[in-house]
């Protein structure tokens, strides 16, 4: 399966490349609204069609291939230096601080998501620009996202405090801040690399469902998410396949994170 | 001769056949069943207690009315009352009624049903959403019979435009054992089951017959269908399986134009506009400049002359909406002030009334006086395509006069939280539904002390000499039966916000319904029930093909 991963990880650099580059690659501004030309099928120069408002399809799923790559490894980035922080510390101490955080921890999955989402999103400042905007949503994904791995990492953590190995630093004087970094850091870095990978998808998968409900990215700025909203209506997907792009580049891209995740398993 | 024999045997045959044809059209249809969704069960089977769209078809379809609004004609006719007649004053109203009526269970109809129906009506403890719009001043209305048929109502004080609003008073029986399931209208509920359909059954004693003295309604039955899915609802509709959509948007419409043309009807503007407006509370938690923004005509107007309309209609409904004007639509014939014209899309004019107010663009960015940019949000409610695109074309309109403009959407209750009590908000995107032609329905949004004068509600006196006009010509015409003086009242209302634009209207909707093509006699308006309306005129073919 070697091919697979390398093809995929081939494939995850073209596509965060194009993204990169939408600024060259995009024939079109994304927000450019080319009225004459609503709901247009692809041609030379809209190579995706355009959608209900005239803009470049094409040139919105670069741009949104931009904003949901670049901010969901950010996002899980933020839960997983939370996950590490919060899991690890309950794992390592073990006791009351363990038991108090596991509980809180609970406490945290067993909220609705969605709606604590929506609530937040509505309490936050109206008049923000759109990048801040979505910048502020993948925020509160990180920031919401980092229970479920905490669990995982305080487990691991609490594995690792009574192993041979803390035991033997432990005996040779290690203590405090040198124990954390040197040794309990180090024998967590698997773990929370594949945390780290798995929520990749994860954040790109509620952004796109914050979207479809239409509490995503603000207009006129595009995300994978917005641009599924496209396919509300499933009685036009034949008529109009092209529409399937975003969500084949999604499916894509998720798969390749996988794979490439199998890949960094077997490193651990 | 013998041809002439011949010809004359073949005429005398097809006259024959188109008779009976025309014949087993106009009978009653046996076993006939017309089928729509509704979507979501009907909360109550009260008619006095209607308030959800559900409960509201139940009640069209059952309830047997004194008077009725054509929905066509727009003008009110007769039904269980054969004459009515409103006092000079306005605060009393008697009605003739008809003879020999019965109820769907066979109990007598009398005057006595109408005194009763009138006191649950304006019982306060019942709450009725009906009894409200009967509601003005303090005291109480009595019903009284003044003759063998005749009934005379009166109010404690004048009610505007009295005898429509017994349009939605459906009558019930004063001594029936089935209570609020007698009814008087076409159709009785036969069969409820929750979460699955409601099946409503042919009165066989509706006391209404056609011009040949058929006993109506032709359909036996109608079957309404739970379904809160629009797509499924559309897929039923071209499999044969419902036989109307009551209101489409513009999306289904076109899709089902492509499909199948001879099942989509556009009945011309409805009554319902989508409009924005600035947040001009004094207590907002805005900063003072915005709020100078806000507060000042010229900057509503050059916001207002800015936004393509045109556009509007054609890319966001498809070309079946058309630039607002004013907060009566022209759907609405009579009360339509036709003098007015849709403001025009012309940004070098909206930069000239900026100009004014001391706004200058300087490098593609407008500015006030003090050297703000001008930049301020839209909220709207998340989840409204039609909106959300609307925003989103408004954004770029603006920027083409240097305004910077943020879309937000929200969750509806946060967005209502917003306008109507933190008032932490700049600007709104909403739609109003009106099914009301009267304007006296829209009151509570024009008086400045009305909770829903949404710009800036609550006044305890008039903020603008403009608002004070408003709330004096709103008030005469109140109070006032004079057709015509109420007219000029209104229209200058209509003048008045025209040109303070404090609702800027963009696009009054189109009514867009399907109808299956085996439904003949169909003929849709802008009204609600937009389709339906002459459900006991209403048959089906049994080929499905041909004309509508």
């Amino acid at each position: 399966m070697k091919w697979a991963r390398r093809a995929a990880m081939v494939f995850l650099a073209a596509v965060f490349a194009a993204s990169l580059l939408a600024n060259y690659l995009a024939p079109a501004s994304y927000a450019h609204q080319f009225r004459e030309l609503p709901d247009a099928p692809p041609s030379s120069q809209h190579w995706l069609g355009t959608d209900d408002l005239g803009r470049d399809r094409y040139s919105r799923l670069l741009y949104g291939t931009r904003v949901s790559l670049l901010l969901a490894p950010a996002a899980a980035l933020l839960s997983s230096l939370l996950a590490a922080a919060i899991g690890g510390a309950a794992g390592f101490l073990g006791g009351w601080v363990e038991r108090c955080v596991m509980a809180a921890t609970d406490l945290v999955l067993s909220l609705p998501w969605l709606f604590l989402l929506i609530t937040v999103r509505a309490l936050l400042p109206l008049n923000v620009p759109p990048i801040a905007s979505v910048a502020i949503t993948f925020a509160l994904l990180g920031c919401l996202g980092w229970a479920a791995a905490a669990r995982v990492v305080c487990a691991d953590a609490r594995a690792l405090r009574g192993s041979g190995v803390i035991l033997l630093a432990r005996a040779s004087g290690s203590g405090g801040l040198r124990l954390l970094c040197r040794h309990v850091v180090p024998n967590l870095k698997p773990v929370l690399l594949a945390q780290f990978w798995i929520s990749i998808p994860v954040f790109i998968l509620t952004e796109a469902n914050l979207s479809i409900l239409g509490l995503g990215v603000a207009e006129p700025l595009p995300s994978w998410g917005s641009l599924l909203r496209e396919l509300e209506n499933f009685s036009t997907f034949s008529a109009q396949p092209w529409l399937f792009a975003p969500l084949i580049l999604l499916v894509a891209t998720v798969s390749c994170f996988h794979l490439a995740l199998a890949k960094r398993e077997d490193w651990a | 001769m013998r041809l002439r024999r011949t010809c004359a045997a073949l005429l005398f045959v097809a006259i024959l056949f188109a008779a009976l044809l025309s014949a087993t059209a106009v009978c009653a249809q046996a076993g006939s069943e017309l089928r729509f969704c509704l979507a979501a069960d009907p909360k109550t089977f009260d008619p006095l207690q209607v308030a959800d769209d559900a409960s509201e078809t139940v009640r069209y379809l059952t309830g047997g009315v004194l008077v009725r609004m054509n929905r066509l004609t727009q003008q009110l006719e007769p039904e269980l009352a054969t004459q009515w007649k409103v006092s000079r004053d306005g605060n009393a109203i008697g009605f003739t009624l008809r003879q020999n009526v019965r109820f769907s269970d066979g109990t007598p109809f009398t005057a006595a049903d109408v005194v009763y129906t009138i006191e649950r009506l304006m019982d306060p403890a019942l709450h009725s959403p009906t009894g409200d719009a009967f509601r003005f001043g303090e005291g109480k209305a009595t019903a009284k019979i003044t003759g063998a048929n005749e009934v005379t109502i009166t109010f404690p004080k004048p009610v505007v435009g009295l005898d429509t609003l017994f349009d939605e008073v459906a009558i019930e029986s004063a001594k029936s054992p089935r209570n609020e399931m007698a009814v008087l209208g076409p159709y009785y509920v036969a069969e409820n089951k929750a979460g699955s359909y409601l099946l409503l059954k042919r009165n066989p004693n509706y006391w209404k017959r056609d011009g040949q003295g058929h006993a109506l309604p032709y359909i036996d039955a109608v079957r309404l269908e739970i379904e809160q899915n629009r797509d499924i609802e559309m897929l039923r509709l071209t499999r044969g399986e419902i036989d109307l959509i009551n209101s489409l948007d513009a999306e289904y419409y076109d899709r089902l134009e492509a499909q199948a043309p001879k099942m989509a009807y556009d009945a011309g503007v409805s009554l319902d506009a989508e409009q924005m407006w600035f947040n001009e509370v004094p207590a907002a938690p805005l900063p003072a400049y915005k709020k100078a923004w806000f507060a000042s005509t010229d900057f509503r107007r050059a916001v207002s002359e800015s936004i393509n309309r045109e556009d509007l209609a054609r890319i966001v409904y498809r070309g079946h909406a058309r630039p607002a004007v004013s907060w009566i639509s022209p759907g609405n014939k009579f009360w339509f002030d036709a003098k007015l014209t849709p403001h025009p899309f012309d940004q070098k004019g909206a930069l000239r009334l900026l100009a004014q107010d001391g706004f200058r663009l300087q490098n593609g960015v407008l500015r006030d006086r003090e050297g703000h940019a001008v930049e301020f949000s839209i909220v709207t409610n998340a989840g409204n395509t039609a909106r959300e695109r609307m925003a989103a074309m408004i954004q770029q309109d603006l920027a083409g006069i240097g305004i910077k403009l943020n879309v937000v959407t929200l969750d509806f209750p946060s967005l209502i939280e917003r306008i109507t009590r933190s008032f932490n908000y700049e600007a709104c995107l909403l739609g109003l539904v009106n099914d009301d032609l009267d304007p006296n329905a829209q009151m509570n949004v024009w008086l400045s002390s009305a909770s829903n004068h949404q710009w800036n509600p609550n006044q305890t006196k008039p903020a603008t000499a403009w608002e004070a006009e408003i709330d004096a010509l709103m008030r005469a015409q109140a109070t006032t039966l004079d057709v015509r003086k109420r007219k000029q009242d209104v229209d200058r209302v209509q003048e008045i916000v025209w040109q303070q634009e404090p609702f800027i209207y963009l696009v009054n909707k189109d009514t867009l319904a399907a109808v299956s093509t085996r439904v003949r006699n169909a003929h849709p308006v802008v009204l609600r029930p937009q389709v339906y309306w002459n459900i006991d005129r209403l048959w089906l073919a049994s080929d499905g093909t041909g004309r509508r």
